[in-house]
């Protein structure tokens, strides 16, 4: 509709409703659903999803029961579609299984530094100044380090188990959300319709719920969401090393670990839950990225 | 140090008086206000220098009239106005409204911006892009404790006023609206408070010839209809001469000149406001001037000139310019104009002095 027509008595009804213009997320969505790919794989990743809420009923064996004389059956072996491994467990059943704990252990470390980082950077965005620096050089600090390293320490000085290798990634994840917030924050800060918020009386606190977080929570998001890849890998390295889930439970990481002295005997068995692994951090990934592109709207 | 004082430094009682009663109707008065941006370098960070923003401008603005505010790109105008509505702190300087300093002892800064608003030059980078035009404007009155359906009946009545359809407007977002809406939403947004005073910091620059005029004149109703008075910031010498009452010139942080407008446009005394004015285009081909009134750049706020800071580019400088910074003084009784220069001051040694003050 052209809004600059005149406005003439007989196509304005002067009793209509107000015009309803699509919102900025309608028109997201709305440019997502002609994105094929990142449909394809956001169709991936709720598959993985419904895999893990539903592993009771979608499961065909108990993911724990061992047999000493069905070891390493091949893919395709009678009653075990997937095989088995080296303690003759149903491998299907395992994945599935396995998918609760990687998506866990993918998915909270990065909502925990979501919260923690995002708030941080967008503190020391919005207020700037010393709070910035002493926010972000901390922040800096962390940087030193690369990410696996730091997660394996961190891990290792923690003690392994879940809980502790989720605190690891998460400290791990804290420093690139917070800067990436920080950015956001900062361009947004300087903006004019900041000051006039500012200008027109209104707290700080009120400034950032209306004026920022509208503004840089999809930017910020959109990294988080990206982060989730590398933290299903992160968390699966860690229980690879022994440092996350421990045996007998089912995660992919671990089950990349205790099949990899079967690698010779059945190479595409063993790298069965490393498939796993790559398709649903790249589906991440790549939904991250179409994300990214959607919510890109030059407005 | 009040504005009255800054006067008496000539030594007539006259403009003392003057200055006193005009008070008593400024709704604005700006007392001294310094501005300087700390450059930081080095390896501690220290303070290297100083960029002179504003550097002791004092003003005032009466009731009901429009003070139109000129001078080249980097003269200090938008901080000016950034440093009004208190969104730079400044240095030094008071601010008073309505007779009342806005500060610990006096009103509030939040009651300070609700009686002035100010309109910001960047028509979009001053609307939130993910909020409709009805909770931009009504984000204001909310701020200010008014219930939500009141605010919203308000941004609605106020759409209309500065002559959008509300119907058609109100659920809109900005990246819909041409550059001449969304500066009348700006205007909205402005009056929603019901302030007394609009800043317009070059509110009408960005836009393109028949919509500025459009927008001027919506903004002479405006003025005329909710009693407002104006302080208006512009470029643009043309557009000034036809809002304002009066005029303040400024020149590399300092005023150079104030005056009613018709004064300034056609008797100004201080050379920088003489050299602005010849370089306005002439509607007249015979009128039209071909070499430009002033050379070169002006000079960098970081390091200003000593004395007075348009002795490097006034034709008329001599050696008293360069030593003692002239004072802001009262050039013509009768209309209240004043000059910082010191071609107008007899006791300042310069040898047009005499000249000046003679004619």
């Amino acid at each position: 509709m052209n809004i600059n027509a005149p406005l003439e008595p007989a196509t304005i009804d002067v009793a209509q409703v107000a015009v309803q213009s699509r919102g900025y997320w309608s028109t997201v969505l709305e440019r997502l659903r002609r994105d094929r790919v990142t449909l394809f794989f956001a169709s991936l990743i709720v598959l993985v999803l419904l895999m893990a809420v539903l592993a009771d009923v979608v499961a065909p064996r108990d993911p724990y029961e061992a047999s000493m004389i069905k070891r390493l059956k091949p893919i395709g072996t009678e009653g075990h579609l997937l095989g088995t491994d080296e303690t003759g467990r149903d491998m299907l059943s395992r994945l599935i299984y396995g998918s609760r704990l990687s998506l866990f252990m993918g998915i909270m470390p990065v909502i925990f530094a979501l919260l923690i980082g995002g708030t941080l950077g967008i503190i020391a965005g919005f207020v700037g100044g010393a709070t910035n620096m002493i926010i972000m050089r901390t922040m800096d600090v962390f940087y030193a380090f690369p990410s696996v390293l730091l997660a394996i320490a961190i891990s290792g000085a923690l003690g392994a188990g879940i809980v502790n290798a989720i605190i690891s990634l998460t400290l791990v994840f804290i420093p690139p959300l917070a800067r990436v917030a920080e950015s956001v924050t900062t361009q947004v800060r300087n903006l004019d319709y900041v000051d006039a918020a500012r200008a027109s009386g209104a707290s700080a606190p009120t400034i950032i719920r209306v004026h920022v977080l509208s503004n840089v929570l999809g930017a910020i998001f959109i990294y988080a969401t990206s982060l989730i890849s590398v933290s299903i890998i992160l968390a699966s390295g860690l229980s690879f090393l022994g440092l996350g889930t421990r045996p007998p439970e089912p995660e992919w990481g671990l089950m990349l670990n205790t099949l990899r002295q079967a690698i010779y005997v059945d190479p595409m068995l063993a790298a069965l839950p490393g498939v796993f692994i790559f398709v649903t951090s790249l589906s991440f990934n790549l939904v991250s990225d179409g994300l990214r592109s959607a919510m890109d709207i030059k407005v | 140090m009040t504005l009255g004082e800054n006067v008496q430094d000539r030594g007539t009682t006259e403009p003392q008086k003057t200055a006193q009663s005009a008070a008593g109707r400024s709704l604005v008065t700006v007392n001294d206000l310094k501005k300087y941006f700390p450059i930081r370098g080095g390896l501690l960070n220290k303070v290297v220098a100083n960029v002179q923003a504003v550097d002791h401008v004092s003003f005032e603005v009466k009731r009901g009239e429009t003070l139109g505010i000129v001078g080249e790109s980097g003269c200090g105008k938008s901080t000016t106005a950034r440093l009004l509505m208190q969104l730079i702190a400044p240095d030094e300087g008071d601010l008073l409204i309505d007779g009342k300093r806005v500060g610990p002892d006096g009103i509030t800064l939040r009651e300070m911006r609700r009686q002035m608003q100010m309109v910001f030059q960047d028509s979009y980078a001053s609307l939130n892009p993910r909020l409709t035009i009805e909770d931009t404007i009504a984000f204001g009155p909310t701020v200010h404790g008014i219930p939500q359906d009141e605010a919203r009946e308000r941004a609605r009545e106020l759409l209309g006023k500065v002559g959008l359809d509300p119907n058609l407007f109100i659920r809109r977002y900005p990246h819909e609206l041409s550059g001449g809406q969304r500066q009348r939403v700006n205007i909205a947004r402005a009056l929603a408070l019901d302030p007394k005073i609009v800043i317009l910091d070059e509110a009408v620059s960005a836009l393109d010839k028949s919509v500025e005029a459009q927008v001027l004149n919506l903004l002479m109703d405006l003025k005329r209809e909710l009693q407002l008075t104006y302080i208006f910031i512009s470029h643009d010498l043309h557009v000034v001469h036809y809002v304002s009452d009066r005029v303040l010139v400024m020149y590399l942080g300092k005023v150079v000149e104030i005056g009613p407008v018709e004064r300034i446009y056609t008797a100004p005394r201080h050379p920088y406001t003489q050299a602005l004015l010849s370089a306005m285009p002439s509607m007249d081909p015979d009128k039209r001037a071909d070499a430009p009134p002033l050379a070169g750049d002006p000079p960098n706020p970081i390091n200003p000139p000593s004395g007075c800071r348009f002795h490097t580019r006034c034709p008329f400088a001599e050696d008293v310019c360069a030593l003692k910074p002239p004072t802001l003084s009262v050039v013509d009784h009768e209309s209240g104009q004043l000059a910082a220069c010191h071609m107008t001051d007899p006791a300042s040694g310069h040898s047009k002095a005499d000249l000046q003050e003679a004619s």
